[in-house]
């Protein structure tokens, strides 16, 4: 997809060109009006979708992960992930939006230029996936705004209940500047150097998960493995919450994925059904390979199946077919599967809740899988002209260039949190829990 | 008097509570405890986690009780509570020294 901002001559028309080549051809047989439109169905359905992401992160993101941490650390991750969420609003007005969608025809940073929303204004448009349509650039920054509001936040399942809340604030503004804020401009922003490559990401798997994943796996070793990692009981202290809180994430995820379409029509249709039945057989893969594997399906696993489907359709969803989506869903199940309950544990690293092993993996997963499922062939809505091969080359250079972007500003990042505030609590106080000693709360008293 | 402490399977407690009503006992401390006897715990799997819980979950019962019906207090709580199984709990008796009820300050047997 392309979020090039709409400027009257060039960006709309290069956005679309690149467009209509490589992503949505079906889309092209309308023809480009003489002046934009605004059509407020898709007004409407772009508003919804940026309340479903807001939906994602509070109470979803928060609650499935909140439920997976112990009784004494649930209010720390509620914490971080609600102060994450509006402090990278805050830094989206600010700077966020500029240095991700700023005009510049850098290909790897926006620009100065909209610092402060500067020069926004109610006529102001964005471009959307067909020519001549567009949508007001404030419902474009608000939608946006979601999306970087929640990445940060993905992040912190690697390192929960042992990290110190300032370092986590510290580090989501850091990372969002130096790392999220880029790889967005590069795989959305028509000017982008992963979009003029023709990678394929329709809603974020790269410049979401992968992102997010990869960070979350340096921050976890950086950091290093709870107290008492492999010896003490560690588990989740409320599964039911982690279901609501996954089930929240689900729903949430189709403004996420169905609203980067960024118009309310067919399009968005095939992104919705994708991100049901994608999820759905991934659901069944892992409580599949999990009864194999260990004699039975596991509440946690049919959750973790369900945010590994989830992480993988989103790069696919807007190219490949339902059944398709289905066969990746699963597919990204088995491997998360095999990373969470193998991989993990042979190395030893203490990825808490999972991060990298669920949407770094799902995510690597979905973007190559990408490459393949989008082919006519195996049910994508790519024509003849479209070479898998070729594609899954893009595919894998935008993967490690990402890998690479954000595993090594990471690492610098987290090595300079810890020299300013430090990374991590006091033993005393992971003993204890975060809860109280961080926030002065307890979150479950016994009367 | 005696003082009667068992440990049961909860789902037991409601049985055995109401037998020793039937024997007219009426005061009775409910706590939900974990332990283990022969009984040996389970094993949990969360993703890759695996972890052996070697504590079940029990009720605690505790009461007071008159030396007179001491026997059948606690003969009452083994029919009750039993199953059968392995894990359905210990009785055991103190003798108790002294009872006061706080809002009269009536002592012993009449404390009860």
């Amino acid at each position: 997809m392309t979020f090039g901002v709409y400027k009257p001559a060039r960006s709309l028309a290069v956005a679309t060109a690149v467009l209509l080549a490589g992503i949505l051809p079906a889309l092209a047989q309308e023809t480009a009006p003489a002046a934009p439109i605004m059509d407020k169905g898709d007004v409407a359905w772009m508003m919804t979708s940026s309340l479903l992401v807001l939906f994602m992160a509070l109470p979803g993101l928060a609650l499935f992960y909140g439920g997976l941490v112990r009784a004494k650390n649930i209010l720390s991750i509620l914490m971080q992930t609600t102060m994450i969420a509006a402090v990278m609003m805050v830094v989206w007005v600010v700077y966020g939006y500029s240095f991700a969608f700023g005009g510049s025809e850098n290909a790897f940073f926006g620009g100065f230029a909209k610092l402060f929303l500067k020069g926004v204004t109610l006529e102001s448009m964005s471009a959307t996936f067909t020519s001549g349509v567009v949508i007001p650039e404030y419902l474009f920054i608000t939608f946006q705004m979601t999306f970087a509001a929640i990445t940060p936040a993905l992040i912190i399942g690697a390192f929960a209940e042992r990290v110190k809340f300032s370092a986590v604030v510290l580090f989501s503004v850091l990372w969002a500047t130096v790392v999220y804020f880029p790889v967005a401009h590069m795989v959305w922003d028509a000017n982008g150097y992963l979009f003029k490559l023709g990678a394929i990401d329709f809603a974020g798997g790269t410049v979401v998960h992968i992102n997010a994943g990869i960070a979350a796996l340096v921050g976890c070793i950086m950091i290093g493995p709870r107290r008492g990692y492999g010896k003490d009981m560690m588990a989740p202290h409320s599964l039911p919450l982690c279901l609501i809180g996954a089930s929240i994430l689900w729903v949430g995820w189709f403004g996420f994925n169905v609203g980067s379409n960024l118009e309310s029509n067919a399009g968005a249709t095939l992104a919705m059904i994708n991100t049901f039945v994608a999820t759905a057989g991934a659901i069944v893969g892992w409580s599949l390979i999990e009864t194999l594997h260990r004699g039975k399906a596991s509440m946690l696993g049919a959750a973790s199946g369900m945010i590994a489907g989830l992480v993988a359709i989103t790069p696919a969803c807007g190219t490949i077919g339902p059944v398709g989506a289905i066969a990746l869903g699963a597919l990204a199940s088995v491997v998360c599967y095999f990373f969470v309950s193998v991989v993990k544990n042979k190395l030893g690293y203490d990825d808490s809740l999972d991060v990298f092993g669920i949407h770094g993996v799902g995510g690597i997963v979905g973007a190559l899988g990408t490459a393949f499922f989008s082919a006519g062939a195996l049910g994508g809505i790519k024509g003849d002209d479209y070479a898998v091969g070729a594609q899954f080359m893009i595919q894998l250079t935008a993967v490690v260039i990402t890998v690479v972007w954000s595993g090594v500003a990471s690492a610098i990042l987290f090595k300079i949190v810890d020299v300013v505030v430090g990374l991590r609590v006091k033993p005393e106080v992971e003993t204890q829990g975060l809860d109280q000693p961080s926030h002065g709360e307890v979150a479950y008293h016994n009367s | 008097m005696k003082y009667v402490i068992a440990i049961i399977k909860p789902f037991k407690l409601e049985e055995v509570r109401e037998a020793l009503g039937g024997l007219g006992i009426q005061g009775i401390t409910v706590t939900e405890v974990k332990g283990h006897g022969r009984q040996r715990g389970h094993t949990e799997f969360y993703r890759g986690a695996e972890y052996t819980v070697s504590f079940v979950p029990k009720v605690k019962l505790e009461l007071a009780v008159d030396e007179a019906i001491a026997d059948r207090v606690i003969e009452t709580i083994q029919l009750a509570g039993q199953t059968g199984q392995i894990g359905d709990g210990k009785i055991f008796v103190l003798p108790l020294e002294q009872a006061v009820r706080i809002r009269t300050g009536e002592t012993g047997a009449a404390a009860l």
